[in-house]
C-alpha cells in the first residue's frame, strides 16, 4: 500500500488449497469460522474473538485429533452444511442437531468417515443455539494476526458464509495412526433451562444506584433476541445510575456486564468492542459464558453474587 | 499526582483511574516501560482509556493493585522524537461549521488542526482507529447531534477533545473537516498492522490543493 504502483507479492500463496477445498451448500443463519481468538490487540481496538462455546470447540477438536486452536465452523440456530473436496472426517459438538451424510442420519458428538464429495449437515439446534462443525486437519483460512476467527464487531477474519464459499482444510492429524488415543465421546450437557451468571462487582459498581445492584441480583432478565456474538442482550428491570455524567471511554473485558443509558444489562461475549463509555455493574468470569452462549431467546437469566475462584482454592 | 484508584475487573483484571488524561499517558508509559523491563507481572492485554488503563489476564491483580499506586510515575515526556504524518485535504462536509465553532474562517481551521502535534492515547471502535489528544480546550467540539449513518474511510474528524481517522466506512457522529488518502491505518498482512498505537505522536500535514 506503499502508492508505488508495483503490485506486491500475494499475502497468501496459492498452495495452501492444494488439498481442496470444503464447499459450503447451506450457510446457515450466521455460519462463522472460529477458533481460541486473537488476544492481546486490545489496546489496537482489536477484541479476543473466537469460539463462544470454547469447550464445545475444543472438544470438537480433541474428537478428531486435532489441536484445540484448529478453526471450526460456528453455525448459530439453523446449522450448515458443507461438501468435502476428498475423504475426511467431521464432528459436530456444542448445539445438539440432527446430523446427516448425504441425506443418511450420522451420529452428533462422534466423528464420521466421509467420502469423496460427501455433504454433511448440521441441522438446526434442538436443544441450545450454537453448533461446532469440526473436520480433522482444521479449516486453514488464511490466519489475520495469528488467529483465524471470524470477528463480527472489528471485521477482521472470514467473512460470514454464504452459500458456495470454498473453505481450505488442512492436512488431518495422525487421527488414523497408531498412536491415536482412545475415542472420546462428546458429553451432553444441556443447555441451561435457566441462565444463572456469576458476577463479581466492579469496577462501576458505584455507578449505580444500591437498588439498582439489588434488582441485578434478585429479579430475572430474559435472553433477548437482540443479542449476537458482542453480547447476551437481555430484557428485564431497568437498572438505575446514581449519577448521570458521562463515563470517559474506557477498556472493557469479557465477560463485563456494560448497563447503557436504557438501562438493560448486555454481557459483553468473545466479539465485544474493547473500549466504552458505559458503566460496567460487574463481570461474569470467562467460564459461565460458554452457557450464556448457548441460551436461547426467552431464557430466564439470574445474576448471583460470584463466589470465590474455582482454581484459587 | 494524586494515587490512582485501582478498581478490580472480574478476577484477573485492573483498572486504573487517574485524575486525568495526562496522568493516564504518563502511568501507561510507565507500565509498557515495566514490561518492557521484565518488571511488571505477566499480563495479557494493557488497554488505555480516556483517564484509565485497564490491565486483564493477571495471575495476582491484588498483588499489583496494592503496589501500583505507591509506583513512581515520571510526568510524560512531550515533543521527543519526530512524528508520524499523516497527509491531509481539508475538504470535509463539516469544516464550515466547525469553523464556525471556533470563530475562523476554513483555512484557520486547517492551519490550526495542521499545527498541532497530536499523540494517540487510546485506540477502540474499529481496529486502527486512534482517540488523538493534543487539540487545544477552546478547539473542543461537540459531536453532530444527528450521526451519519455512514462515513467514508479516511475521513478526518474532530469530537470533544479528539481527533480521529477513520480507518474504514462506518457509521459516525464526529465532525468531519477532511479526507486522508492514502493513509491506510489498518493492515492486517502489514506488521505492525495498525499504523497508530498509544502512544504515537501525529501530526497532520495539509495536502495542497490543485
Amino acid at each position: 500500500m506503499s502508492g508505488t504502483g508495483i503490485p506486491g507479492p500475494s499475502a497468501h500463496s496459492p498452495n495452501s488449497t492444494a488439498r481442496g477445498a470444503l464447499v459450503v451448500v447451506r450457510a446457515g443463519a450466521l455460519t462463522t469460522v472460529q477458533d481460541l481468538g486473537r488476544p492481546g490487540y486490545a489496546h489496537l481496538g482489536v477484541s479476543r474473538s473466537g469460539a463462544l462455546d470454547e469447550p464445545a470447540h475444543r472438544l470438537a477438536n480433541r474428537l478428531l485429533g486435532n489441536p484445540e486452536s484448529a478453526a471450526t465452523l460456528e453455525t448459530t440456530f439453523s446449522g450448515c452444511a458443507v461438501r468435502v473436496p476428498g475423504p475426511a472426517v467431521a464432528v459436530v459438538t456444542g448445539a445438539p442437531c440432527p446430523v446427516t451424510v448425504d441425506g443418511r442420519p450420522a451420529p452428533w458428538g462422534v466423528p464420521v468417515r466421509l467420502p469423496a464429495g460427501a455433504v454433511i449437515d448440521a441441522g438446526p439446534a434442538t436443544h441450545g443455539l450454537r453448533s461446532y462443525l469440526a473436520f480433522a486437519g482444521g479449516i486453514q483460512v488464511p490466519a489475520e494476526l495469528g488467529s483465524r476467527a471470524t470477528d463480527l464487531l472489528s471485521g477482521i477474519g472470514p467473512a460470514p458464509l454464504r452459500d458456495g464459499d470454498r473453505l481450505p482444510v488442512g492436512p488431518p492429524g495422525p487421527t488414523d495412526g497408531p498412536g491415536r488415543a482412545t475415542v472420546e465421546a462428546a458429553r451432553w450437557q444441556a443447555p441451561p433451562r435457566e441462565l444463572v451468571l456469576p458476577v463479581l462487582c466492579g469496577p462501576r459498581t458505584d455507578w449505580f444506584t444500591a437498588d439498582a445492584l439489588r434488582t441485578l441480583m434478585t429479579r430475572t432478565y430474559r435472553v433477548s433476541p437482540k443479542g449476537n456474538r458482542i453480547g447476551l442482550r437481555l430484557d428485564g428491570p431497568a437498572l438505575e445510575r446514581a449519577r448521570d455524567d458521562e463515563l470517559p471511554s474506557e477498556g472493557m473485558t469479557l465477560g463485563a456486564v456494560q448497563v447503557p443509558p436504557e438501562g438493560r444489562p448486555v454481557v459483553f461475549l468473545a466479539d465485544h468492542p474493547v473500549t466504552g463509555g458505559y458503566p460496567v455493574i460487574g463481570v461474569v468470569p470467562p467460564e459461565h459464558l460458554a452457557p450464556a452462549a448457548q441460551a436461547v431467546p426467552g431464557t430466564p437469566v439470574r445474576f448471583v453474587p460470584a463466589g470465590p475462584a474455582p482454581r484459587d482454592r | 499526582m494524586s494515587a490512582p484508584l485501582v478498581h478490580r475487573v472480574g478476577r484477573n483484571g485492573l483498572l486504573v483511574e487517574l485524575e486525568d488524561a495526562e496522568a493516564a499517558e504518563a502511568l501507561h508509559a510507565e507500565i509498557l516501560r515495566r514490561r518492557v523491563d521484565g518488571t511488571l507481572p505477566p499480563v495479557r492485554e494493557v488497554v488505555p482509556g480516556a483517564r484509565t488503563i485497564l490491565l486483564d489476564g493477571l495471575s495476582e491483580p491484588q498483588r499489583l493493585a496494592a503496589e501500583l499506586p505507591s509506583w513512581d510515575v515520571p510526568p510524560l515526556r512531550r515533543d521527543e522524537g519526530s512524528a508520524l504524518e499523516i497527509r491531509v485535504r481539508y475538504d470535509g462536509p463539516d469544516l464550515d461549521e466547525v469553523a464556525g465553532l471556533w470563530g475562523v474562517d476554513t483555512a484557520e481551521v486547517a492551519r490550526i488542526h495542521a499545527g498541532t502535534v497530536f499523540r494517540v492515547a487510546f485506540c477502540g471502535f474499529a481496529p486502527g482507529f486512534a482517540y488523538l489528544t493534543g487539540l487545544d480546550p477552546e478547539y473542543h467540539v461537540p459531536r453532530r447531534a444527528d450521526p451519519r449513518t455512514s462515513v467514508p474511510a479516511g475521513a478526518v474528524a474532530l469530537a470533544g477533545p479528539y481527533t480521529g481517522v477513520y480507518p474504514r466506512s462506518s457509521p459516525g457522529g464526529w465532525q468531519l473537516i477532511g479526507t486522508a488518502p492514502g493513509t491506510v491505518l489498518w493492515d492486517s498482512a502489514r506488521k505492525p498492522a495498525a499504523l497508530l498505537a498509544p502512544g504515537t505522536r501525529v501530526r497532520f500535514v495539509p495536502e495542497e490543493s490543485r
